[in-house]
């Protein structure tokens, strides 16, 4: 159905920032048709504005007219738009409704998972691996960058370590709070490769302003090649935590040796 | 119920034999409600001038990120975010507050009703001092170990309730303590509204006889009562946490973060039709007046605006969406929110029919009330896609929501005041502003307003976060044309900045040097015009008027002059 009314509409969203899931095109055709029944109103009505205080300008010899706006019929002229306002809120709600089930209310059976822990001021990403499963020992855990393929239906488990973040991801049209003390369910699904900006979008303390992160969209070829690349061979992903603080260890030493 | 003011007021005989007063007695601990008033509206530009000063810096901050800021410097993360929390603070509590309730209810409301003085003089005169003891309070906030509080004007927990995380010891329960000693000062001020508009009214001033102005600020006294209750409860709940160690918002130790959000968005969304309703109620006023019209459907206005606080208190999860509360909420709080449209917008097509038929002169004070009209009704409308919570999923956060909602709060806090300065200054000060600087400032304010925020929507349609220091260090955001919209807004707002200046120097001058204002310089039919310029302490006089018609008894048919004043025996 989405796909349908997105032929008729202006497509504004999409001409400032691609969509880059599924759902996108459904919050896109929400905004649209809300401009769409908006603007109406809006130019409508500031258009008679307008006329309204060019036509009653004050001129010499020219008394304003005595109307109270209690008779019936003058009522009308008030009441009848507040039935069409009423008509259009509720074309916004229905869609409204079906737009929020769709993003927020059902999460479709995963392919993935994925688990985003959100701390002052980093993104932890939990990537499930080679075996596809969260929470096994081929865990690839990154920093700031979230890895995912193509055409794949995600599930995303948000967590956060201290105060309010919240998990946005423009491209997607997908925002959401993490909030401490809760593991917040909600999915995506990608359908453009490609590099954007993942945001922090709740103020979350000093360095709020670089709490950035990058969501990297690959084609599942690509993907296969960037699993290889970061999965431990032989290794857990606890291994891991510890090499990369014995690099850290080395590197400091080096400065000091410098 | 009209006699008992005076009585209760205690100086009602004793105005003719007035002593004279000393500077301090007069103009520091009056009790007169004019005063009063002056006091809150000086008070409340002040601290718009703190309020503008700040936006200039981060405004600049995000036009030339890192460069040094003519009159502050460098911008650090942290002075950053203390700016943005503290321009929204003020802007709402300390300078759209004040102004529009305190200051228009204070003088506006005993002298349209026609009493001598509010119920309550002395209660009156303590909301000031907590007022003004709040704003100390605030500024000095800005000044202790570890700076001000940056953590967002919402103080969402757990950042706002702990040190370790907003790293601001001090400046977070001041900046608590400030806002609820303000919280404070208004529910006094209500008190007063409320009852002397009730209580004191002149002889023979009917409940529809009352001028839209009093009826607009009544009804928002009685929503922010109702409103405030939960916001005070969690503010103390929120010290204890920050102060004494509890966890009242604390998920490790049982509490909620949520909780806060649900208490601080009880008040604050009805808090924004507190500010709404004095400003729709000024501009009614001045609207009648120059378009020498009745207002169109009086009474559908009023039930309008009641309906409107109504359905107020049963929307403020829309400011959570996205925010963790069980997402099968918002099917009622969308609902609810595109609802909300409806009076709002019976309440702006009144005030476009009035201008039907009339015979429209503009006046500075007129053109800020036009002006009111057609912006507000851009602030309006973006907000049907933010009550969609579809949409809201991606403009939450955005620059969208932050363009929409000065599009609501500068109308409002600005335009609107700046049509009742305009329209009273006769009446407060007994001269009259000069209109050809008036007319220069309000096309250099409104223009400038414009150029600020029509570029912050497209932005925020694009993905652009609030409350972000340095959009450089994200590549999406960091490209140049965005860049250029930035610069823009930037340059918008130093040139609106600087059309205050001419607003200011008018407002000194006409003090002393504008033309003398007769009694009724506007021709207006509302009871403060029929008193001297400025009115003296006991407002009317010996002999207190009586009321024999509406406020809006413009253009009578049948009648030689166009105005008929609520007080004319007919």
């Amino acid at each position: 159905m989405f796909e349908f009314l997105d032929k008729f509409m202006p497509g504004v969203l999409e001409s400032l920032i691609p969509r880059a899931s599924e759902f996108a095109i459904q919050i896109d055709v929400l905004f649209d048709v809300i401009t769409l029944l908006v603007g109406f109103w809006f130019v409508l009505v500031l258009g008679y504005f307008f006329y309204l205080v060019f036509r009653y300008r004050h001129r010499e010899g020219r008394k304003a007219e005595y109307v109270t706006g209690e008779t019936h019929k003058q009522k009308q002229a008030i009441e009848i738009p507040h039935f069409l306002i009423l008509a259009c809120d509720i074309a916004i709600i229905i869609p409204t409704f079906v737009v929020w089930y769709n993003v927020k209310i059902e999460v479709p059976p995963p392919d993935e998972e994925v688990r985003i822990v959100a701390q002052q001021w980093a993104w932890t990403f939990y990537h499930a691996g080679e075996d596809e499963i969260l929470g096994t020992d081929d865990d690839i855990v990154s920093i700031n960058e979230l890895h995912v393929k193509e055409n794949t239906q995600y599930t995303y488990h948000l967590e956060s370590r201290d105060v309010m973040h919240s998990f946005s991801v423009p491209v997607f049209r997908l925002k959401q709070d993490a909030v401490p003390g809760r593991v917040i369910t909600g999915h995506f699904k990608p359908i453009l490769t490609g590099e954007w900006d993942i945001q922090c979008a709740e103020m979350c303390g000093v360095a709020h302003g670089i709490m950035g992160a990058r969501i990297f969209i690959k084609s599942e070829e690509e993907h296969k090649v960037w699993l290889a690349a970061n999965t431990p061979i032989d290794r857990g992903a606890s291994l891991l935590a510890v090499t990369s603080e014995e690099e850290i260890t080395e590197s400091k030493e080096n400065k000091n040796n410098g | 119920m009209a006699e008992v003011a005076p009585a209760e007021v205690g100086h009602g005989d004793a105005h003719d034999d007035h002593h004279e007063e000393s500077f301090w007695s007069k103009y520091v601990f009056s009790t007169d409600h004019k005063i009063i008033g002056f006091q809150y509206m000086f008070t409340g530009m002040a601290m718009a001038l703190i309020g503008g000063y700040f936006a200039y810096v981060f405004r600049m901050q995000l036009a030339f990120p890192g460069s040094s800021i003519p009159f502050w410097g460098t911008l650090s993360p942290a002075a950053y975010n203390s700016l943005v929390t503290n321009h929204g603070t003020i802007m709402i509590f300390w300078v759209a507050m004040p102004v529009l309730i305190a200051a228009m209810g204070n003088f506006c409301i005993p002298l349209m009703i026609g009493c001598d003085d509010m119920v309550f003089p002395r209660i009156n005169r303590l909301s000031y001092q907590i007022f003004l003891l709040s704003a100390v309070i605030l500024i000095v906030s800005f000044f202790v170990p570890g700076g001000g509080f940056g953590g967002a004007w919402t103080s969402y927990p757990p950042l706002s309730a702990k040190a370790e995380y907003n790293s601001t010891p001090f400046g977070a329960p001041l900046w608590l303590i400030a806002v609820t000693l303000e919280i404070v000062a208004f529910l006094l001020g209500g008190i007063n509204f409320i009852t002397t508009t009730m209580n004191a009214r002149a002889k023979g001033m009917k409940i529809y006889d009352i001028p839209m102005l009093v009826w607009m600020i009544v009804i928002a006294s009685i929503l922010f009562m109702c409103s405030v209750g939960p916001l005070v409860a969690g503010a103390v709940m929120l010290l204890f946490d920050q102060t004494l160690g509890t966890s009242f918002f604390d998920a490790a130790a049982g509490g909620d973060p949520v909780l806060w959000q649900h208490l601080f968005w009880f008040f604050g969304h009805p808090e924004v039709y507190v500010v709404l309703l004095p400003a729709m109620g000024i501009v009614a006023e001045v609207v009648c007046v120059f378009a020498r019209k009745k207002l169109f459907a009086y009474k559908l206005i009023l039930f309008s605006s009641i309906g409107l606080g109504i359905l107020s208190f049963f929307v403020w999860a829309h400011h959570q969406f996205i925010s963790g509360v069980d997402p099968r909420a918002t099917y009622l709080f969308t609902t609810t929110t595109l609802l909300i449209s409806i009076p709002v917008a019976i309440m702006l097509f009144a005030f476009i029919a009035t201008l039907y038929g009339g015979s429209i002169r503009f006046s500075t004070a007129m053109l800020f009330a036009l002006a009111f009209i057609a912006e507000f009704l851009l602030g309006g409308v973006t907000g049907i896609w933010l009550g969609s919570s579809g949409v809201d999923i991606y403009l939450h956060d955005t620059y969208f929501v932050l363009a929409h909602f000065h599009y609501t709060f500068v109308p409002i806090a600005i335009i609107a005041v700046f049509a009742a300065v305009y329209h009273w200054f006769p009446k407060m000060f007994g001269r009259m502003m000069n209109e050809t600087w008036g007319k220069i400032h309000f096309w250099g304010t409104v223009i400038s307003f414009n150029g600020i925020f029509i570029p912050l929507f497209i932005l925020g349609s694009a993905g652009q976060h609030r409350r972000i220091y340095n959009f450089q260090n994200f590549p999406d955001l960091a490209g140049q044309n965005m860049q250029d919209m930035r610069v823009f807004a930037t340059m918008c707002l130093v040139l609106m900045l600087a059309f205050q200046v001419i607003f200011i120097v008018n407002f000194i001058v006409s003090l002393k040097r504008g033309e003398k204002a007769g009694r009724n310089p506007w021709n207006a039919t509302t009871l403060e015009w029929i008193t001297e310029s400025p009115p003296p302490h006991g407002n009317f006089g010996s002999t207190m008027p009586e009321v024999y018609r509406g406020p809006y008894e413009y253009s009578v048919e049948g009648r030689e002059k166009d105005y008929w004043p609520q007080n004319e025996k007919p």
